[in-house]
């Protein structure tokens, strides 16, 4: 996952590392690093934000880390998954497996599915579905539209995507 | 005088004499005068001197027309100025058509089409024939019927970078998809509704799995991209498994669902059902064929028409007509 993280760091050399060594150890991703000097806090600190990238079950880990080497932890909030999309999916949607369908994007890690409403009209008819899916960024969202494409290819599953209206 | 040689005369050929015969003073302001020189059907003809209105009258009491001579003989006999070829569509052989078309060319005769199996096997082999022999050819009647869109582009947005075209470039599985919108009904009872109405084929496979719409695809694309596709590089996926459920849920999300053919300048082409907005432009209903083009100076642009019927297909067969004879100073 993907999250932004305010530190309060003292204003003396090495400090940094403090934040910058636990994330490279533990094997995440610093996307970006703002240090802002004009709002130091009373105590003297300055607040410094981390943009995160890495895995969402090291992250307690990561931020005990940090804790542990004195360094006082402002803020922590995920990014939001910002791009959204829905796909009608029509066919034996629940023969097919459907908790596998989510996992495949779930588990992508950029892309989760955010919502599922399902349709069946009659046992062994084939039912219709809205699958609605969120992404990191637009690329993420491509990425797990060829995933979906694809198993649902494999699943005999008609895909209804939507018309873009972004110009191109 | 223009001198028109008619190839196929059923519904299309027909209502494009019809429109001859019920417009030629304006038609005759545009071009000057003309005449038809020969009319063929799949197996009798009428040439020399007549009347159009005596061939369509021999032609529906009897069935067929007065003489023998095929069209390859109307053809090499070259007694005219333009073949306008209406017969039957094939997109896997293009044939009879593109034999015709092709003869034509071959002897420097301009060729005004509405029938698609010919271009979307052989576009840039047609192109460079024309070329080579300074003939012209003329499909605007191929794609979008009435609702002008290849001649709009290569005139009124020349100059333009064209960047993508989406649109409904078919009629039959328009009706269906506005009806199942509209009624919550099952595809198979709209189809049944629409082929009581003669909207839909007996056999709709040509239309509800989407090759015609791709094989108007095909000849748009060649045409404004100047590329050289062909069927096969159409992914396609037509509208038969649609379900009246599939109508409920999208239009709760205030999406509904068309049958969507679009190609962009890096030769993707695509016909598949797509979730469209209520509110985006393409969202028509009935028959109507629509397309959105995106251009880099002129934006957006919008066509709307109808996309099939006999006087619209006469409409652009006429478009073309005026296209290649019309003088300037008439318009």
């Amino acid at each position: 996952m993907r999250f932004t993280l305010i530190v309060e760091l003292e204003d003396k050399p090495g400090q940094l590392l403090k934040v910058i060594e636990p994330i490279s150890k533990i094997g995440g991703n610093v996307i970006s690093v703002v240090h802002d000097r004009h709002k130091v806090s009373p105590l003297k600190r300055v607040p410094v934000e981390f943009v995160i990238d890495i895995d969402t079950d090291k992250v307690e880990t990561l931020l005990n880390r940090i804790k542990e080497s004195g360094v006082h932890i402002r803020s922590i909030n995920e990014v939001r998954m910002l791009y959204t999309e829905s796909f009608l999916l029509i066919g034996h949607i629940i023969h097919t497996d459907l908790s596998d369908t989510v996992n495949r994007i779930d588990e992508t890690g950029f892309a989760e599915v955010v919502e599922i409403h399902i349709t069946m009209p009659k046992v062994n008819e084939p039912s219709t579905a809205i699958v609605t899916i969120s992404a990191r960024g637009k690329e993420e969202l491509s990425k797990a539209r060829e995933i979906l494409r694809e198993i649902c290819e494999r699943k005999d599953i008609l895909v209804i995507e939507p018309l873009n209206e972004e110009s191109s | 005088m223009i001198e028109i040689a008619l190839i196929g005369f059923g519904t299309v050929g027909r209502g494009f004499t019809r429109a001859l015969i019920d417009n030629r003073d304006i038609i005759e302001k545009k071009i000057g005068k003309f005449r038809v020189t020969a009319i063929c059907d799949s197996k009798s003809s009428i040439t020399g001197d007549f009347k159009i209105d005596d061939a369509l009258k021999y032609k529906l009491e009897m069935g067929r027309l007065p003489e023998t001579r095929n069209a390859e003989e109307i053809i090499e006999l070259g007694d005219f100025d333009v073949l306008v070829e209406t017969t039957p569509t094939d997109v896997f052989s293009g044939e009879p058509g593109l034999s015709y078309i092709k003869k034509a060319l071959a002897s420097g005769k301009d060729v005004i089409t509405s029938n698609k199996g010919p271009l979307v096997v052989a576009y840039r082999e047609i192109m460079m024939l024309a070329e080579r022999h300074d003939a012209r050819v003329g499909f605007e009647a191929t794609v979008g019927g009435a609702m002008p869109v290849v001649k709009m582009i290569r005139d009124e947005l020349a100059g333009n970078r064209i960047k993508r075209i989406r649109g409904i470039l078919n009629g039959t599985t328009n009706y269906i998809l506005s009806r199942m919108e509209k009624e919550k009904a099952p595809y198979p009872q709209i189809l049944s509704e629409a082929q009581e109405l003669g909207i839909a084929e007996a056999d709709p496979s040509y239309d509800v799995e989407g090759v015609d719409a791709g094989a108007k695809l095909v000849i748009l694309a060649n045409s404004v991209f100047g590329i050289n596709v062909k069927f096969d590089d159409v992914d396609i996926r037509g509208i038969t498994r649609i379900t009246p459920e599939a109508f409920e849920i999208a239009v709760e999300k205030g999406y509904t669902i068309r049958l969507i053919a679009e190609a962009d300048e890096n030769g993707n082409l695509d016909v598949s059902p797509r979730l469209v907005k209520l509110t985006n432009p393409l969202a028509v209903y009935g028959t109507l064929n629509a397309v959105l083009i995106e251009t880099d100076l002129a934006g957006e642009v919008f066509v709307i028409g109808r996309g099939a019927g006999e006087k619209e297909t006469a409409s652009a067969l006429i478009s073309d007509l005026v296209d290649f004879y019309g003088n300037g100073s008439f318009h």
